[in-house]
């Protein structure tokens, strides 16, 4: 109550910081706290992995325990070469959500910069970049991530190339449609009428104004990412076995599917959940960012 | 008295695939330290074209400087390089942009916008003495400094207004471009904005060109006019001396006949007939022969040269007469 009618009453309102405005924006989205809650858990549970559960059991093979539906010492059961679904579950958690993450942030970083260029100065540097980004993306981000692994061979570094190259086309077309729209806004040209650089004017007013759809561009991307992992994996183009990645676990078992469902529900649901807590945790993150959306 | 900016002779043309415009033609004008000037005329005459023009901002690729001199406190603007150019925006030459709602950086507190331009000129200061400078600029423009803190969203049009006009001030520029500051704002929210204007440039001793549509605000605050037509000032003097009525260019009595006055009793106003000159394509002579009253044979084959018809008083006419009346 009392939080109530201090936010309506006072208007020289007490500084809040900018961190603590996102949190208490952020806060309101019921669904994007239930999907950082979950992301969180599921990053904790596959980086303490180690710590609690033996890597041994990842690839231990025993013909004897092969095909166990879920029980109280196997909780997902077992594969074909009986190893242990959720040993192999939460450590591919690891790589999955480790890989998705590293690529978007490349993506994401190298996307802004080309875009950024691309949009703020046109000209010859935006038909440069631009030519350059249709040139990839004239080949189907899947099938140029195949083309790359089998380039530079397989691993989990070079497959992570392989997602970032197949994912900065889409991000700097988006950074720099976003730039354009905000380079003719007459608060640039006003900060160029009090000296501002030509530098200070992209990072300070021009990419922060565009950030709030960027990030949701990119928590979806990062769903799309772990997508591909998985794709790649189930390919048998991402990560070698006996390493186990969600996709990797689902194209290992494909086989065994139609009598042994578990064997694809399980990780897909991972994969599921994943995904869709990142696209709701991107969704409030969206408007947290945005200061406009104060009320 | 001195010139703070004195701008000649200036040729500015946008060039687009199809055509030429040539939006500034032969542009002249003298700003004098301290002095408040009211630049009046039609949209499309040029006026924000001369601004960009001084701050060397005008948009790259499509426009095109053909001519003349900009001379800024004795130093040739036209040819100052990056660094040079952005020391003095902001610091010597600060503009007023005529719509606040969209001249704020929406994600950027007003306090930090404020603090930016300090930061810009003047790097020595330290983060206290800025935050100091910012308060002190808010309160001069009527905005409590509690509010510092707060995003332009959270501000009303007139104060958001004011927050532009701090930002403007804070490093203390010599000349101030006013372009329509009041336009979009409600009439008495724009007198209290003109009003603060004012006493601020004279708190600064800095000069202001002010561009509006509005002889009325021109005769309240500015200390001298000039009326621009299609790219070039067709008349220039005190307020006095243009507001007296005796000796104006025909497009100047036009304007004076749009506004309705209390003593007369016309039914109607007389406008202006027909439209400005297609900047595109001007004419060779008189650019306002075509809907000039008085318009004879040599207004369309002579371009007019400025009269000075009273010192300090010049109209740019062929009927006008030096120290005469004319006409």
């Amino acid at each position: 109550m009392d939080m109530k009618k201090e936010k309506t009453t006072s208007s020289p309102q007490k500084k809040k910081s900018q961190a603590q405005l996102i949190l208490i924006r952020f806060t309101k989205n019921k669904l994007a706290v239930i999907g950082l809650i979950v992301l969180v858990a599921l990053m904790l549970t596959s980086l303490t992995a180690p710590l609690w559960l033996d890597y041994s059991k990842v690839t231990h093979q025993s013909v004897r325990e092969s095909f166990q539906t879920p029980n109280a010492e196997h909780w997902f059961g077992t594969d074909q070469f009986g190893r242990d679904l959720f040993a192999r579950v939460i450590y591919g958690g690891r790589i999955s959500l480790f890989a998705g993450l590293v690529t978007i942030g490349i993506a994401f970083l190298l996307g802004i910069i080309l875009g950024g260029a691309a949009g703020f100065f046109g000209g010859a540097v935006d038909t440069v970049i631009m030519r350059f980004t249709d040139i990839l993306m004239s080949v189907p981000g899947i099938l140029l991530s195949i083309s790359i692994v089998a380039a530079l061979g397989q691993g989990l570094f070079k497959m992570l190339i392989a997602l970032s190259v197949s994912l900065i086309p889409r991000q700097a077309r988006t950074v720099r449609s976003a730039v354009i729209t905000m380079r003719g806004q007459e608060f640039v040209e006003a900060a160029r009428t009090y000296g501002c650089s030509n530098f200070g004017i992209l990072f300070r007013y021009i990419i922060p104004n565009v950030l709030g759809p960027l990030i949701v561009g990119v928590m979806m991307g990062l769903g799309g990412v772990i997508l591909q992992i998985a794709s790649l994996g189930y390919l048998g183009i991402g990560i070698a076995p006996p390493t186990p990645e969600w996709g990797t676990i689902i194209s290992e078992n494909q086989a065994n599917i139609m009598y042994h469902m578990y064997l694809g529900i399980i990780p897909g649901l991972f994969i599921m959940i994943a995904v869709l807590s990142l696209n709701f945790v991107g969704d409030g993150l969206r408007d947290a960012l945005d200061p406009k959306m104060k009320n | 008295m001195e010139n703070l900016l004195e701008i000649k002779d200036l040729y500015v043309n946008y060039e687009t695939d199809e055509s030429v415009v040539h939006a500034l033609n032969g542009f002249t004008l003298n700003v004098k330290k301290g002095e408040t000037l009211g630049l009046v005329g039609e949209t499309g005459a040029g006026k924000t074209t001369m601004c960009l023009s001084v701050l060397r901002l005008l948009p790259e690729g499509v426009s095109k400087v053909e001519g003349g001199s900009i001379q800024y406190d004795g130093k040739d603007v036209l040819s100052m390089n990056k660094s040079e150019l952005r020391q003095m925006r902001g610091a010597q030459i600060s503009m007023i942009f005529q719509d606040p709602m969209t001249s704020l950086n929406p994600v950027m507190r007003v306090g930090d916008q404020i603090k930016e331009v300090l930061s810009l000129h003047n790097p020595e200061l330290s983060d206290k003495q800025k935050d100091e400078r910012v308060d002190d600029i808010l309160k001069l423009v009527g905005i409590s400094p509690d509010r510092k803190d707060q995003f332009p969203h959270q501000f009303s049009g007139g104060m958001k207004q004011r927050v532009v006009i701090a930002m403007a001030l804070v490093a203390e520029p010599q000349l101030l471009l006013a372009d329509e500051p009041t336009t979009a704002l409600d009439v008495t929210i724009q007198a209290q904005i003109l009003a603060l204007m004012k006493q601020l440039k004279e708190k600064f001793d800095s000069s202001m060109i002010l561009i509006t549509h509005d002889l009325g605000i021109v005769a309240e605050f500015c200390d001298s006019v000039a009326i621009v037509y299609a790219g070039e000032v067709i008349e220039t003097g005190s307020i006095e001396q243009v507001f007296e009525r005796t000796k104006n260019h025909p497009y100047t009595e036009g304007l004076f006949n749009c506004i309705p006055d209390l003593t007369s009793h016309a039914a109607r106003l007389t406008p202006i007939p027909g439209y400005m000159a297609d900047p595109t394509n001007l004419p060779t002579g008189c650019k306002f022969a075509d809907r000039c009253g008085r318009c004879i044979d040599k207004c369309r084959q002579a371009a007019p040269e400025m009269v000075e018809v009273d010192p300090g008083h010049f109209v740019k006419c062929n009927q006008m007469e030096k120290g005469g009346s004319g006409l």
